[in-house]
């Protein structure tokens, strides 16, 4: 009780170096907590795929398209309960700076597959019954201000000219991580205007989306579909969504290596600057260590005093950090949306950063408590006025 | 309580190491204070008289010799002993009073009491007692701050007296006072002596300090040079 009464209203003894400790830790906290969640997000699809998801794409490169042709082909092998095909669109919504990721899939197999993007059943009908209709998420029709029924034309880059749809759903995500700034399309329309304008590339999509009944079939259902089309003019590649995910992440694995080793300086620096602090307060309070020690207080005491304010005023600033990286984050969500469609904060970054804020006040204890701790009690009273 | 002398201080000897140089500032020191004495320790800066008060206090560690208090003889105990011996016997004022500038006058004078088993209300009548004692009853919820220097010196020394201490030690108790704060507290400190018989042991320059003391003797490099 004694120790927690000193420790407190120490810590408000210098309130300008208190204030500044705390704004110091809670910047070094938020900073790390928004590019710990950066990181997670990379790996957000990668985490967020599913099991009994496979996605098979050329071999040869995911630029490389597959025959239409091979989806009733897969959707024979054994353990496949469903097949979908998928088509990265590219197009841009008035400018470039509009970027938003746009399909052309087979909508009714792509939406069972994908039970995560959550359509009313009026919308998912209307959406299913119109040749021209799209869907978008949430975030992205906010974004543009769309409404059902809104006519929406994209500028295409990789199928050039002007494509016009009809806004007929606009989906949620089932879970908080789920995008919400996708477009979806049909893939017939797609392809039958390909059909007239470009029949060379008609009749061809980049990935099947295959639903197996059970997880533990998926890797019998992947290579039996590869064997199936095995010395074929386009052999395929088929994998897990988390491993088709993944090799999207292994292409920038250098950036998100150096994002997590920013992320640690970040709190090496708060660490100094805390201990420096810490190590300045101790030797102002030398003398008052050397008293209560000659007064018979022992190490736990004075080792208790100074470990405690040093953990409370890291505490804190983590504290104040963390409160504050949730705004922070809602922030980058709503403006940044275009790059960061979901910056969702985990409890994992959440005790991540009251770990970090912890360090930070044990590391900086360390040399003023040992300091402390150790001092000759007439060493330490000579050290006053 | 022991017959005879309260401390015994026996063929003391002390010295510091300044890089490879052994600087003595001790030597063969030997005498025996009373019970209800009160001792002044005189002598230039640097003869040594600080260093043998704090190894009377059992805050530094003799060379040789023994220091025995009470009966006890306090050169054999270790660190964590010495600390607990301290606590029950030993009531510090200090020149620039070393009071906790968190702390209220009350709660400065509660501190060795922490260290007891005494309930909370126990403490509460002794520190009342002793604040009462030294003239400041009315000042226990201020802080240091908010109190003269002469104030101050008097929580220390309640903050001294308040476990019933075999012996007070004071190191220059008058010399950050006026001379009308520095007469108080010299009052105070007879009073200890004459009213409830505390042994004192009191190290100054000033020599109307000394002269409130029963005895004085006097340190020249270290060494002891009259009894």
């Amino acid at each position: 009780m004694f120790i927690l009464k000193l420790i407190i209203r120490n810590c408000f003894r210098h309130p300008l170096r208190l204030l500044l400790t705390i704004a110091g830790v809670a910047v070094a906290v938020i900073a790390f907590g928004l590019l710990r969640t950066l990181v997670e997000l990379w790996y957000l699809g990668a985490e967020s795929s599913s099991s009994t998801r496979l996605i098979t794409r050329n071999s040869i490169s995911l630029v490389f398209s597959l025959p239409i042709s091979y989806k009733e082909k897969i959707r024979q092998v054994q353990g496949v309960e469903k097949v979908a095909n998928a088509n990265w669109f590219g197009g841009i919504y008035k400018t470039e700076k509009n970027f938003f990721p746009n399909f052309a899939v087979d909508p009714q197999n792509y939406l069972d597959l994908y039970p995560e993007f959550v359509l009313s059943p009026e919308e998912r009908g209307a959406f299913l019954r119109d040749r021209k209709g799209a869907v978008a998420g949430r975030k992205l029709a906010a974004k543009h201000g769309w409404k059902i029924g809104d006519q929406i034309t994209l500028k295409g880059t990789i199928f050039p000219g002007q494509w016009e749809f009809v806004l007929r759903g606009i989906y949620r995500g089932a879970q908080r991580t789920t995008d919400e700034s996708q477009f979806f399309f049909h893939w017939n329309y797609l392809n039958e205007t390909l059909k007239q304008t470009m029949a060379r590339r008609a009749d061809q999509t980049g990935i099947f989306v295959i639903g197996v009944k059970k997880a533990d079939q998926a890797a019998e259902a992947a290579e039996a579909v590869d064997a199936q089309f095995k010395n074929s003019l386009a052999e395929t590649l088929t994998e897990t969504e988390k491993a088709f995910q993944l090799s999207f992440v292994a292409m920038t694995e250098a950036i998100v290596i150096a994002i997590q080793i920013v992320s640690y300086v970040v709190i090496v620096i708060i660490m100094v600057v805390a201990a420096n602090t810490m190590a300045m307060t101790a030797r102002e309070r030398i003398a008052e260590y050397a008293t209560l020690k000659a007064l018979g207080f022992g190490p736990f005491h004075i080792g208790g005093v100074i470990f405690g304010e040093s953990l409370a005023i890291s505490l804190a600033g983590g504290a104040l950090g963390i409160a504050l990286t949730f705004p922070a984050a809602g922030w980058i969500e709503t403006e940044l949306s275009q790059f960061f469609p979901v910056f969702h904060v985990t409890t994992v970054t959440v005790l991540l950063d009251l770990a970090a804020a912890t360090v930070v006040g044990s590391v900086a204890a360390i040399f003023p408590t040992w300091r402390g701790v150790t001092i000759r009690v007439a060493d330490g009273l000579r050290r006053i006025g | 309580m022991t017959e005879g002398p309260l401390v015994e201080i026996v063929n003391v000897a002390k010295s510091y190491r300044r890089g490879s140089q052994v600087v003595p500032v001790l030597e063969d020191i030997t005498f025996s204070i009373a019970a209800g004495e009160f001792l002044a320790l005189m002598g230039p800066s640097g003869s040594g008289k600080s260093t043998l008060l704090n190894l009377i206090a059992g805050i530094d560690t003799v060379d040789s010799g023994t220091i025995t208090i009470g009966g006890v003889n306090i050169t054999t105990l270790a660190e964590t002993e010495l600390a607990a011996w301290r606590a029950l016997h030993v009531g510090f004022i200090f020149q620039f009073y070393n009071l906790m500038p968190v702390l209220t006058a009350f709660e400065n004078v509660e501190l060795p009491l922490l260290l007891t088993r005494l309930s909370r209300r126990d403490r509460r009548e002794h520190v009342a007692t002793v604040l009462e004692l030294v003239g400041l009853a009315d000042r226990m919820d201020h802080y240091p701050s908010q109190l003269s220097g002469g104030q101050q010196q008097r929580v220390a020394i309640a903050r001294a007296m308040v476990t019933d201490p075999t012996i007070l030690v004071a190191d220059e108790p008058t010399g950050d006072l006026d001379r009308v704060s520095a007469g108080e507290i010299l009052s105070l400190m007879d009073r200890l002596v004459a009213d409830f018989g505390k042994t004192i042991i009191m190290v100054t320059h000033d020599p109307r300090a000394a002269e409130k003391a029963h005895l004085i003797r006097h340190l020249e490099k270290g060494v002891l040079t009259n009894s």
